[in-house]
Formats: C-alpha cells, sequence, structure tokens
C-alpha cells in the first residue's frame, strides 16, 4: 500500500460525494464516494395522518463498492473513487445498481431480509446440527419476523476492459445490456456476461501525439435502445446508431454549435467541453453542460441548440485564475425535471442554479447547512457581477471554489431533490408537494 | 546539470522562480487575480491592445500550462482530459505565436534567461536548428505543428517522439518486452489490432504478454511516471526504455547532449504525447 501523504488525504477526503442518483420510483437514493462507498437512502413512507409529514429519506443500506488497487505494472494507484452509479429498473423485490470506478464496473444486488425461520428439524436454535436419531418427531419451521436487514451483494464484475477512465455507464432501455464509456473508447455489456464486452467506439488515433479530443460523456437513448450518444472534449456531440454498423466510429448524427468569433479567446475549447449530457425523459431533446452553461438540443436538429442557459456567466473574466487552479477543468453535472420542464446544475459557492423552461425563469439557491435550517424555504442567491454591491448579494470575488456543487440529481416523478455538496448530501422538496 | 557555475547559479535562481509559480499556482487563495479583470487576454487579436501586455500574457499563459503539463500526481494516473486540452492550450498558443512572428523574437531573445522552461525550450531550439537546415527554424513544440507531421521522420523531433513512442530502443539486443517492429505504421495498425483482442480477452492472468502490451497505450502515462521518477532519482520500472534511448542519441555531439536529452524528453513526451 503505498505510503506517504496518500494515507492521510485519503482519511481527509473520503466522504466527498462523488455521484447522486435516484431509482426508477424515487424511493431510493444512492450516493458514492471517494472512499469507494456507495450509501442508499430509503424515502420513508408518508404518513398521512400528520400534517406536515412528507417522506423523508433514512439510511437504507451502506457498503463499500470499491477498493482501492494498484497496478504494478504502472506503478500507479486505482482510485476507489465511485463514478458513477445507475439502478437498474426493478424486476423482483430486490434492488439492482452498477457503480463504477476508473476501471472496474460491479453489479450490486440489495435485498432485504425481515423473516427468518425458526423450528428447524436438523439443527437446533443455534445452528448446530441435531442427531438424527434423537428426533422422534417433524414439525413445520415457521417464518418469524425479525429486525429489517439490508444486504448488498455483488453480483457481477465487469473488470479488464478499459484503459482509460471510466467516465460514464448508462443502462439501455432493453433492460439486458449497458453501455461504459472511458477516455478514448465506448464498450457495450450485456449484464449477465462479464468476460466479454464489445467495443462499439474508438477514437483512439493510431499515433497518440496525434490525440486532440477525449470522450467526457455516454448514455443511451431511454426508449430506442438502439440510439446512443456521446460527448467530446471540444464540444460536440455524436448520436450514434448501432444498427447501421457494429463498430460505430461513424456517427449518425453531430451536434455542434458554431463558436461565436467575437468571444474566442485561448480558453474557447476548455470552456466548451462537454461535462455532462443527458436525454429528457421523453427522448426527445437533450441537454448538454459546459464551463459556463447549460445546452437544451433537439435531437432533429444538429446545427444548433434550441435552449442556452448561461449558469454563471460572471465567471467569463475570471478564466484565466479560472485556468490557473484548475476549476476550469472542474465536471459539473445537469439533470432534467421528472417532467423535462426544469434544468438543474451545480456551480461554486454551494451555489446549484435551476431553469424553468417554460416560464423562461432561472434561480440560485444555495446548499448549506447555515443558509438553510431544516423544512425552512429556501432564499434566492444573486451574485453581483460588477457595480454597488446589494444587500444579500456576494460579489463574484469572495465565491468560495472549494465549495462545488458537481452532482445533483432530480426524482423522477416528484420536485425532489438531491445536491452534494463536497461531503454532504442535501435533499430539497418542492413545498407544494 | 552540467553547466558552468555562471549559470549553474541562475539555473539555481530560476528554480526558485519556477518554484514559486508553482506555489501561487497549487495556492488555495482562490481569490488571486490572474490577469483578469482588466487586462484582457481573452480580448480579440482585432482590438490589439498594447503589444507587449499582450505577449507578456500570452507567455506567461504557455509557461503556466508546460508547469501543468510537467506536473503530475505521482501516484495516480492524470487526467486524460485535462491534459489534453492543456495541450490543445499550448498548441494554439504556439500557432499564434508563429504567425505573429513573435515565436523568433522570443527565440532570439531566448538564450539563458529567464523561467526554467524557456531555458529548455531554448535548448531544443537549440538542437533542432542543429540537426536541421540551417535557416529553418521548427518550434519547439513542433509535435504539434501541422506542417510539422508531415514532414519526413528524418527529422530528430520526430525521431525522438517516434522513438519513445513506440517505446521500443532502437537497440535490437535489448531484453525489453515493449520493444515492437520500428515502422510507425506497423505499429500503429499492430497496437490496434492488440487493443481490439485485448478488448474481447476474458480475465487475463497479470503476467500475460498482451497484458504487458496493452500498456503500450499508456506509454502518455508511463512516461509522465517515469520522468518524475528520474527528477526524483527513483526507479518507476519503466526506465530502462528511455535510458537505451537516450544512450543511443549520438547525433548531437554536444557536450550536454545527454542529460539535455533527458530534458529534452521530458518536454517533448509531455507536449509531443507518446
Amino acid at each position: 500500500m503505498p505510503e506517504g501523504d496518500t494515507g492521510w488525504k485519503r482519511a481527509f477526503e473520503a466522504d466527498i460525494i462523488s455521484t447522486v442518483e435516484f431509482n426508477y420510483s424515487g424511493d431510493l437514493l444512492a450516493t458514492g464516494d471517494k472512499g469507494g462507498r456507495v450509501v442508499i437512502f430509503q424515502k420513508e413512507q408518508e404518513n398521512k395522518s400528520r400534517l406536515h409529514s412528507r417522506g423523508e429519506y433514512n439510511v437504507y443500506s451502506t457498503f463499500q463498492s470499491h477498493e482501492p488497487e494498484f497496478d504494478y505494472l504502472k506503478s500507479l494507484e486505482i482510485e476507489e473513487k465511485i463514478n458513477k452509479i445507475r439502478w437498474l429498473p426493478q424486476q423482483n423485490a430486490a434492488h439492482f445498481l452498477l457503480s463504477t470506478n476508473d476501471k472496474t464496473i460491479k453489479l450490486w444486488k440489495i435485498s432485504e431480509r425481515d423473516k427468518r425461520a425458526e423450528g428447524y428439524n436438523l439443527k437446533d436454535e443455534d445452528g448446530r446440527l441435531r442427531d438424527p436419531f434423537r428426533i422422534t418427531a417433524l414439525r413445520v419451521p415457521i417464518l418469524k419476523p425479525m429486525d429489517l436487514m439490508v444486504e448488498a451483494s455483488p453480483r457481477r464484475i465487469f473488470a479488464n476492459a478499459h484503459t482509460y477512465h471510466i467516465n460514464s455507464i448508462s443502462v439501455n432501455s432493453d433492460h439486458e445490456t449497458y453501455l461504459s464509456a472511458d477516455d478514448l473508447r465506448i464498450n457495450l455489456w450485456h449484464l449477465e456476461i462479464t468476460d466479454r464486452s464489445f467495443n462499439i467506439v474508438d477514437i483512439k488515433p493510431v499515433n497518440m501525439e496525434e490525440l486532440t479530443e477525449v470522450i467526457t460523456a455516454a448514455e443511451f437513448h431511454p426508449h430506442q435502445c438502439n440510439v446512443f450518444v456521446y460527448s467530446s472534449s471540444k464540444g460536440t456531440i455524436r448520436l450514434c446508431d448501432m444498427r447501421s454498423s457494429a463498430l460505430c466510429d461513424r456517427h449518425s448524427k453531430f451536434f455542434e454549435e458554431p463558436e461565436d468569433p467575437s468571444s474566442r479567446s485561448f480558453f474557447s475549447e476548455i470552456i466548451s467541453s462537454i461535462s455532462d449530457v443527458k436525454f429528457s425523459h421523453s427522448g426527445r431533446y437533450m441537454m448538454t453542460r459546459d464551463y459556463l452553461s447549460v445546452k437544451v438540443w433537439d435531437l432533429n436538429m444538429e446545427t444548433r441548440p434550441v435552449e442556452t442557459y448561461q449558469v454563471h456567466e460572471y465567471l467569463r473574466s475570471k478564466l484565466c485564475s479560472l485556468y490557473e487552479n484548475d476549476c476550469i477543468f472542474d465536471k459539473f453535472e445537469c439533470c432534467w425535471s421528472g417532467s423535462d420542464s426544469a434544468l438543474m446544475t451545480g456551480s461554486y459557492n454551494n451555489f446549484f442554479r435551476m431553469f424553468d423552461r417554460s416560464m423562461r425563469r432561472d434561480v440560485t439557491l444555495e446548499a448549506s447547512r447555515e443558509s438553510s435550517k431544516p423544512r425552512a424555504i429556501l432564499k434566492p442567491r444573486k451574485v453581483c457581477t460588477g457595480g454597488k454591491r446589494k444587500k444579500d448579494e456576494i460579489s463574484v470575488d469572495s465565491l468560495d471554489f472549494n465549495k462545488k456543487i458537481l452532482h445533483t440529481a432530480w426524482h423522477p416523478l416528484d420536485n425532489i431533490i438531491a445536491v452534494a455538496a463536497t461531503n454532504n448530501l442535501y435533499i430539497f422538496q418542492d413545498k407544494a408537494n | 546539470m552540467e553547466t558552468d557555475d555562471r549559470e549553474g547559479n541562475r539555473m539555481w535562481e530560476e528554480d526558485s522562480s519556477h518554484k514559486h509559480l508553482l506555489d501561487t499556482m497549487f495556492a488555495r487563495g482562490i481569490k488571486r487575480k490572474c490577469f483578469d479583470g482588466e487586462e484582457d487576454i481573452e480580448g480579440t487579436l482585432a482590438g490589439f491592445k498594447s503589444v507587449p501586455s499582450y505577449n507578456l500574457q500570452r507567455q506567461s499563459l504557455l509557461d503556466m500550462s508546460l508547469v501543468k503539463l510537467q506536473l503530475c500526481h505521482m501516484l495516480v494516473e492524470p487526467n486524460l482530459c485535462r491534459s489534453v486540452l492543456i495541450a490543445n492550450t499550448v498548441r494554439q498558443i504556439q500557432e499564434e505565436m508563429t504567425q505573429d512572428g513573435t515565436w523568433q523574437v522570443i527565440n532570439a531573445q531566448n538564450t539563458g534567461q529567464a523561467s526554467l522552461d524557456r531555458l529548455v525550450s531554448s535548448d531544443i531550439l537549440c538542437r533542432s536548428t542543429k540537426e536541421q537546415n540551417e535557416g529553418k527554424l521548427v518550434p519547439s513544440y513542433s509535435g504539434f505543428s501541422k506542417d510539422f507531421e508531415n514532414t519526413p521522420s528524418q527529422d530528430i523531433i520526430s525521431d525522438l517522439s517516434t522513438v519513445t513512442s513506440v517505446q521500443a530502443p532502437r537497440n535490437p539486443q535489448s531484453n525489453n518486452v515493449w520493444e515492437m517492429e520500428n515502422s510507425q505504421e506497423n505499429r500503429g495498425n499492430f497496437q490496434k489490432s492488440l487493443d481490439q483482442i485485448f478488448e474481447t480477452l476474458e480475465n487475463k492472468n497479470p503476467n500475460s504478454v498482451e497484458d504487458l502490451f496493452s500498456d503500450v497505450d499508456n506509454s502518455y502515462y508511463d512516461l509522465d511516471t517515469v520522468l518524475t521518477g528520474m527528477m526524483n532519482n527513483t526507479k518507476m520500472g519503466h526506465c530502462d526504455v528511455l535510458e537505451s534511448f537516450s544512450s543511443q542519441t549520438t547525433t548531437n555531439s554536444n557536450s550536454n547532449c545527454k542529460s539535455d536529452i533527458n530534458e529534452l524528453d521530458h518536454i517533448v513526451e509531455i507536449l509531443v504525447e507518446s
């Protein structure tokens, strides 16, 4: 185990949440952290007799998904940080999810046990075997309730298929296959088969010197099981159809917004790099997140997005500082509301932004203990970009760039959101709920 | 480094300022300003501000980018996306500077001054001009230039990047497991087919040959590790590749050759990407 700073660093940072995901019903919320742990929260059953009761999320299960590994060949660590969690649609009493670190994807089964059998014939209550000759009568074992126990067990391990760091996994609508994407390749897996995967996208140049673009995110279409998209560090999105060829290096559609020549700078490419791509629930649109904005694309129009929302435009004049301290490489995620009417993404200073597409309104909110007590209504925040700072506004220079909200999730049906602020998870509910 | 005392002293000073740049770069003080605000480095060239200021900022950005590329986490693989974006930025700057003609200006001024980076880059320039036909200036980050990629591979920079990217020293006696055909083309195809094979293989014995070859693609990371290891005087396992390589570059009879080559490797490999 490598010594030195690493051990100390790990203890400090292990709790940093690295992914957040609701399951299909919204009853379960999974988080993964930098220490390789997965914590699942479950929504309490609402108690209708209590007026202000609303389903709260309590810890349901905690398990260690990935362990740190050491690649002896390259003398490099493989981080145990969970990059993504994706739930499978529920098919029986158990829940299944996929969790991945940089190199290995694991399928976990989470099952409940709330009964146990008593009155065995061949063993007594302590579990010791009874001598068969001593048994004079037979009885039928009875199921008795016990304290709920939630068990997580790894059912499949999908390893050794990625040379580069996995950034995305996405379950197909056929519920049988899923894709995993790293910087240069995308692989297709069958959930039952761990020793084989199909490479469907490969953008690795023959000569690595010519590498100028990497894959940043990928996702399957929510309804069309042959369609997926992947985004790149150059701000482009490619939509691929697996029916057209086995190797989807040639895209069916290519989405790119022409660059605005008046705002060109040395940082243009970096801020155009797409950090997240998500299909709308309807499957008609997709949303991309780049450093300063969120864009909604109509799948039928490749030339430009249909909507663009500025997340923190006031940072445009600070790009050099943000390049210097590496913040410009932060990868923010984005998500749709259940009805696709709203979008959400994170920013700095523990701010996150929500955009109402139909009303053309947006709001900045803060996720922090100081600014919100339980059950209090969140107050909108405002960043002052110059000139006189009004009361309650915060100036750009006072923003804390260490407090970044990279991961957010929206309940698939209700107006409940989960916001990960470093090592804290905030769950907010719409008061109208 | 085999320099005379005077240069050695200057080198030491440069190291301090270089280190200072690193400190400030990695300082948590997010509020410190770069040249944001008034200075408009993001402004268009059309609205030309005072020329020295823009050039200075651009040069600082270039230096900063080089430092970012050189530094890597010793124990964890560097983020490829970030590296590619920074490398693209460096290329952009270099292209613009070449078009400007400021590249030549920098070269002329660049004899043993300013930061450590520039010291090394001028070394590269000196070497390249020695090898090249006289009068033809090859930019130090020549791996990026599109023109460059069309030039014959006799070019020394090309050779350097080719050899190290292959990870195979030209020394046929080497027992290095990375050794493969020298032909660039074959190497590419070989690697690609290996990748595909690798992709479909089931769980492998870590000692299998395929596993070893699968790492050829990651030479970018390997060299980072190696070179960092070299700088720290520790063997990281792949050092023999570069060592055998550097022992063969006899083309330059400059007495500083060997140590310069290591520096050269360092810069070229980070930039050109093996």
